[in-house]
Order: structure tokens, then sequence, then C-alpha cells
């Protein structure tokens, strides 16, 4: 058992040292630079092509995330200020229309009046014109029946 | 090793036995490369497959790639800081896949059943060879990250807080290659270890959560040794705030 770990004495051994080792160290250097060639660098760039991606694109949809706030905020203002707009311009056309018909009202209720009135001043001449005349054909029928009993007797 | 007569064919022990190529008039350890060549290949089809059409949105492999990605990240900037990390990302992350594929390769993949003339394959992690590679390439590195990037300023760290901590900071910089590769060597090599004296002894479900917890713990070390990578070149490029 103990000749397997012969220090290098004679050949063999477990501790054999030999050109080995050189030989292994340029080998794995090599496989560095092939290693980097084909793994690490295109891997590398491939990875890090795509966190810049990721990190561009959410900056890039955050902004307009931002964008769209605003121009929702903007929208929202525009909207209350058209509510409010219409709503004044119901009142108006709400109280125009009530003047009008206030002012519609009082002309007819004026004509009705005037015209009830004329009306009114027409018949009481009529009357009084009919009174008139009727006194005047009592009073000389009066008359006449007066001359003519007068006569009979 | 035929010191036990029911020795299965696969589990036979056979530890510190090499299988040596020659290179010259230099020795290197055959079955470590074997094994290693088979799991870079895994490694590196599964990243060729996976990063084939990438898209901005991820399917299918693409996720598994990019998740790993995000780890090693996640665990470089913690380490190293979000300042320097970028330089050092590929390192660390090669680091912690490399170690990690090599030991669930050694773990899962049935190397048993590829016959060597000598030594067998297996995790290469599990051999000190690789691993004592591994560890001097972190000190090179935080050694490198330091200097380039504060210049000779770097060794005003041996000195912070006081001047008393300089021979501890010597000490370190020789302690930490060490500990880092024997670390995952001790790991690796105790986790096949086990599993084949288990299987050894008793071939059947025994091993299993051995081997289970071996697939932990090779996990747990890869992500430790890329930790303290990352933590010595943290170090390393850290600014004092006087």
């Amino acid at each position: 058992m103990t000749s397997w770990l012969l220090l290098g004495a004679t050949e063999g051994g477990l501790f054999d040292l030999d050109a080995t080792l050189p030989l292994m160290a340029v080998q794995v250097v090599l496989l560095t630079f092939i290693l980097n060639a084909l793994f690490f660098r295109p891997v590398g760039r491939v990875v890090e092509e795509r966190e810049g991606y990721i990190t561009t694109s959410r900056a890039e949809a955050k902004q307009k995330l931002a964008q769209v706030e605003r121009l929702e905020a903007d929208l929202r203002e525009q909207l209350k200020e058209a509510r409010k707009a219409t709503q004044q311009l119901i009142q108006e056309a709400e109280q125009d229309s009530e003047k009008l018909y206030r002012e519609a009202l009082a002309t007819a209720t004026a004509e009705a009046n005037a015209s009830r009135e004329a009306a009114r001043r027409e018949i009481d001449a009529q009357r009084e014109s009919a009174l008139g005349q009727l006194k005047g054909d009592a009073e000389k029928l009066g008359d006449l029946i007066v001359d003519r009993l007068l006569a009979a007797k | 090793m035929g010191f036990l007569p029911l020795a299965l064919p696969f589990a036979e022990l056979e530890v510190g036995q090499h299988l040596y190529w020659q290179l010259g008039n230099l020795k290197i350890h055959g079955q470590v490369f074997l094994s290693s060549w088979v799991v870079i290949g895994a490694l590196l089809a599964f990243v060729l497959v996976g990063s084939r059409k990438m898209e901005r949105d991820p399917r299918g492999m693409q996720n598994l790639l990019e998740f790993l990605w995000d780890y090693i990240r996640d665990l470089a900037r913690e380490q190293i800081g979000e300042k320097a990390y970028r330089d050092w990302l590929p390192f660390i992350g090669t680091l912690f896949l490399f170690i990690f594929v090599c030991n669930w390769g050694g773990a899962l993949v049935p190397w048993k059943l590829i016959h060597l003339p000598e030594g067998e394959l297996g995790a290469p992690t599990a051999d000190i060879n690789t691993t004592v590679a591994l560890a001097l390439l972190v000190s090179l590195a935080y050694f490198y990250a330091g200097l380039s990037r504060k210049g000779f300023r770097y060794f005003e760290y041996y000195v912070e807080p006081t001047p008393i901590m300089l021979p501890f900071k010597i000490i370190e910089d020789f302690t930490k290659p060490l500990s880092l590769s024997f670390r995952l060597f001790g790991n690796i090599l105790a986790d096949e270890l086990v599993v084949a004296v288990l299987a050894f002894l008793v071939p059947l479900l025994v091993p299993l959560p051995a081997m289970f917890l071996g697939l932990f713990t090779s996990a747990i070390q890869a992500l430790i040794f890329a930790t303290l990578a990352g933590n010595y070149i943290g170090e390393a490029v850290h600014e004092e705030h006087h």
C-alpha cells in the first residue's frame, strides 16, 4: 500500500510531477481563450443586450405611462370644464325661455286687458247712446200719448 | 493489483500507475490527457450546440448556457468586485467549467470499459499534475491582475495593514497554490478511491450513496476552486481606501 505514495523517487506514484503539468496548464489557457470566444463573449453579449433592452423598454414604458396619466388628467380637466359650460348653457337657456315666457305672458295679458277695456268702453258708450235714444224715444212717445189724450178730450 | 483474488474487471484498483507517453525526453501522463480531451470535447460540443442560434428570446440550450453564464458572472462579480471582474470572468468561468466537467466526467463516464495498457482513465483532476497546473495558473493570474492594475503599488498589499504582515503574506503566496491544488486533488482522488473500494468489495448498490456524495463533492470542489481563484484575484486588485 505504501508503494502507492511514492514521492516521485521512481517512476509512477501519486505525486509524480512531470511534463503533464505545463502541458495541462497550456491546455487550460487555450481552453480559456476558446471558451471566451465561443461562450463567454457571445452569451455575455446576448444577455447584456437583453438587459439593456429590458431597461430601455421599461424606461420607455414608464415614460409612456406618465404621458398617458398626464393626458388623462388633461382630458378629465377638459371634460369637467365642458360639463360646467353645458350646465351654464342649460341654465342660461332656461332663464331665457322663462324670460320670454313671462314677456309673452305679460304682453298677452296687457293686450287682453286693453281689448277688454276697449270693449267695455264701447259697450258703455253704446249703452249710453242706446239709453239716450231710448230716453228720447220715451219722451217723444210720452209727448205723443199726452198729445193724443189731450186731443181726444 | 492482484492482492485480492476476487478482482472484478470493472472494480480494479490502480493507483499511482500512469500510461506514459514519451515526448522528446519528457514524460507525460497519457491517461490524463485522454480523459481531459474527452471532457473538453464534451464541454466544447455543449457550448457550440447551445450558442449556435442565439436569440433575444432564449430557447432550449441557450437557457442553460445563459444560466451558467449568469451564475459565473455573479460568482466573479462577488469575488473580484464590480470594477475588474469583466477581465477575469472567462478565466474564472473556464476554471469552474473545466474542473466541473472533469470531476463529473470522472464520476459519470464508464471509463473502465476502455482498457489501457497501463494506468486507468478517470477524472483528470484526480492527477496531481492537473491540479497543480490549475493552482499555478491561479497564482500567475492574481500576480498578473495585481501588477497590471496597480503596477508596483501591488506590493503595498504585502505590508498592509502593518509591515508585520510581510512574512505571512509571503508565505501565503506559497500556501495558496498548495492548498488549492491539494484540496482538489485529495477530494477527487479520495472520492474515486472510495467508490472504487466499495465497488471492489460490494459491487452492487452499496457504492451508490458514495457515488452520489461524490457527485456532490465534485460540484462543490469546482465551485470552491473557482470562488477561491476569484477571491485571490479580487484581493490582488482591491484598492485600499486611504
